[in-house]
């Protein structure tokens, strides 16, 4: 089946679920960018527009409004970094730095081969063993400059 | 009870030390060797702190071990589950959990009376310490008697405004609507904040709990939890939660054989701190983008989808089915005078002991960063502490001795979401205002001139000053800059940023002024 005609499946599933007009936008956008590797292209927008019987236009405000939606295509893992104050105190630049290196991007930038989109994010929530960064669902905390290598070849590892 | 139960912490922050695992390979030996009658291996929520490794629980002997590696694992099986020897290279010592010597801890667990105690995804554990009791109750009392319990309480907004919580009932109880809704404000986006996630994921029962007796208290039959997007795990064990609680007939039809029905939902957020402004939040629960409304009309006439509205934070709701049970007498007993009961504080940075504590209203800085905290980390010296979230004050060491609540904000100490972030002397003033301005600039919505367009001018600002190009004149713009953002802003947002700014720029005026001074490159350790 095409991802399209997934999306549409799954979004009437989803709006099965809803208790008031409006309240599944917000989870159809995010059902979209699973499908469609982390962003939400042009088919995808109209797809959702039509389901959910909303103007297209709206769907573009709210994918351009919130942050985990980009209607820019990304890599094929998200890489989040804490921006916060809480993870920048404990040696959250060097952290930084380090991931730029590794990957050779700059913050809104994605990989030569498709697969990483390095993004800085405000705070996770997991300060506790911060510095901390998410890569898709998954959370790294804890992390070092040594440790990052690893984590990143982890993903780059799944490719082959 | 088995004879013996090992918990293992297996919250958001300490799953990334692996703590899943870790349990998984415990409970794999206990069945391996047979043992599954004799020894319970549960996980649990927080602890409280957050140390390298992977921290667990043993009863009867009421100990915490610490490992790094599963052969450690595997020791401490073999010598204390196996043979009762217990094997103390890898305790962790009571102090580091207790408080230090010289400052007394008077921890008191009301909101997270059940972390680190129950397994959260089993309705019976939470059942079994007196859980949907006040649920129970409560549907036998008058809806104006539970709601002046509330009141009387003295409970206010944990979110960080710190609103009277029973009044909102009141007030949303006496608007005349058909339809009434009860929200759960989850958004949780404070940097340096985790006491929701913690609730949320240690004790989701106690919200769904709270929100029903909301929702009988004010006459409403549904119910949202707004949870941010990036809480992964939070959505999950909240959903677990409130299927659970569907099919013990807890939530739906009928509850406990009454005419009360009510039902509760979860919707994600997509990544925008503004949505934890109340209207914003309704906005985007609505499926539009989350920009503040104006108010009045308040959300207790007319808020979501125009509908009289109930919204708390997730630790106000944590707090209620304790009042409840308990009384609101027993929950005044704690606190201050206009500060009734405790708060979760998230204690954060360049501290020994990260984590999360429950106080009483009232305490200190010093009872947080030396007591629970164990002092500022490698050794170094305090040099300020910022209270309340990136939205909040900086503080220098002279105000460690303080009582926080409500109130303090009058001696420039913030209560806001109860973050403590430690920041040592490594740290310089103008980065840590860069990074504050930067997080408003990113966070503004747009809608209001003054937010939009100062926060960047403020960034700039500061840019150039810690560039060695700025001017003296500058230093006094951030302050005056600060508060004409503050004073002309449309929401909280922008109404905030005199807080962080203006508190860094009256304490470390000298600091920023060498920067002037100097006109030397390189002053900033950011790119």
């Amino acid at each position: 089946m095409e991802k399209v005609e997934i999306l549409r499946s799954r979004i009437k599933e989803v709006k099965s679920k809803q208790v008031e007009k409006g309240d599944m936008i917000l989870s159809s956008l995010h059902l979209a960018q699973e499908l469609f590797e982390n962003s939400i292209p042009l088919e995808a927008a109209e797809a959702m527009a039509e389901e959910l019987d909303v103007k297209i236009e709206r769907i573009y405000e709210i994918a351009t409004f919130y942050s985990m939606y980009s209607t820019k295509p990304r890599g094929k893992h998200l890489i989040r970094l804490c921006e916060s104050l809480p993870c920048h105190v404990v040696e959250g630049p060097q952290i930084e730095q380090k991931l730029k290196d590794i990957l050779k991007i700059d913050f809104g930038q994605t990989t030569k081969d498709g697969l990483f989109t390095l993004e800085q994010t405000s705070c996770l929530g997991i300060c506790g063993v911060g510095p901390v960064m998410m890569i898709d669902g998954d959370a790294y905390g804890n992390l070092t400059v040594e440790s990052i290598e690893g984590i990143i070849e982890k993903y780059r590892g799944d490719r082959k | 009870m088995k004879a013996m139960t090992i918990l293992f912490s297996t919250d958001s922050n300490s799953l990334l030390n692996g703590s899943r695992s870790y349990a998984q390979i415990m409970k794999d030996l206990v069945k391996e060797y047979n043992l599954s009658k004799m020894v319970d291996v549960i996980e649990t929520s927080t602890f409280g702190f957050y140390g390298k490794g992977v921290l667990f629980q043993v009863f009867p002997e009421d100990i915490y071990y610490s490992v790094s590696s599963v052969d450690d694992l595997k020791e401490i099986f073999n010598e204390h589950v196996l043979k009762g020897r217990i094997v103390s290279k890898f305790l962790v010592e009571k102090e580091r959990i207790k408080p230090a010597k010289g400052t007394e801890l008077k921890e008191t667990r009301i909101v997270l009376r059940n972390a680190g105690i129950i397994d959260p995804e089993n309705i019976e554990e939470y059942i079994a310490r007196d859980g949907y009791k006040a649920l129970y109750n409560v549907l036998r009392m008058k809806q104006m008697d539970v709601i002046e319990m509330i009141k009387a309480s003295g409970l206010r907004g944990r979110g960080g405004a710190g609103f009277p919580t029973g009044l909102k009932w009141e007030m949303t109880f006496k608007a005349k609507d058909g339809k009434k809704y009860v929200l759960c404000n989850a958004d949780e986006g404070e940097p340096g904040t985790f006491k929701d996630r913690l609730i949320l994921e240690g004790d989701p029962h106690s919200v769904i709990e709270a929100m029903a007796i909301a929702g009988y208290s004010i006459g409403a039959d549904t119910g949202y939890i707004y949870i941010r997007g990036e809480y992964y795990n939070s959505i999950k064990k909240v959903q677990k939660a409130i299927n659970d609680a569907k099919e013990y007939g807890l939530l739906g039809n009928n509850i406990f054989g009454s005419d009360f029905s009510f039902d509760i939902a979860i919707r994600p957020g997509a990544g925008s701190y503004v949505v934890g402004d109340e209207t914003a939040l309704m906005e985007s629960l609505e499926g539009k983008a989350g920009r503040p409304r104006l108010k009045p009309p308040y959300p207790t006439e007319h808020g979501l989808y125009g509908k009289p509205t109930l919204i708390n934070n997730v630790e106000t709701f944590a707090n209620v089915p304790w009042i409840i049970l308990n009384g609101p007498g027993a929950f005044r007993r704690y606190g201050t005078e206009k500060s009734k009961g405790t708060k979760v504080f998230s204690l954060v940075g360049n501290v020994v002991n990260r984590g999360i504590v429950e106080l009483p209203m009232g305490c200190t800085l010093r009872e947080l960063i030396y007591g629970f905290g164990g002092g500022v980390a490698k050794g170094r010296t305090l040099k300020m502490v910022q209270t309340g979230g990136t939205a909040g004050t900086f503080v220098k060491p002279d105000k460690l001795d303080l009582p926080i609540d409500y109130e303090s904000i009058k001696d420039g100490i913030s209560l806001g979401s109860g973050s403590i972030l430690v920041i040592d002397d490594q740290n310089k003033a103008i980065d840590i205002a860069k990074k504050a301005v930067k997080f408003y600039m990113h966070e503004s919505c747009g809608k209001c001139t003054p937010c939009r367009e100062g926060t960047r001018d403020l960034y700039i600002l500061l840019d150039r000053i810690s560039k060695g190009i700025g001017k003296k004149e500058d230093i006094e713009r951030i302050r005056t800059l600060s508060m004409e953002i503050s004073d002309s802003s449309f929401c909280g947002l922008g109404q905030s940023i005199n807080l962080p700014l203006v508190s860094l720029y009256d304490n470390f005026k000298d600091e920023f002024l060498e920067l002037v001074k100097a006109k030397s490159k390189n002053t900033s350790n950011l790119i």
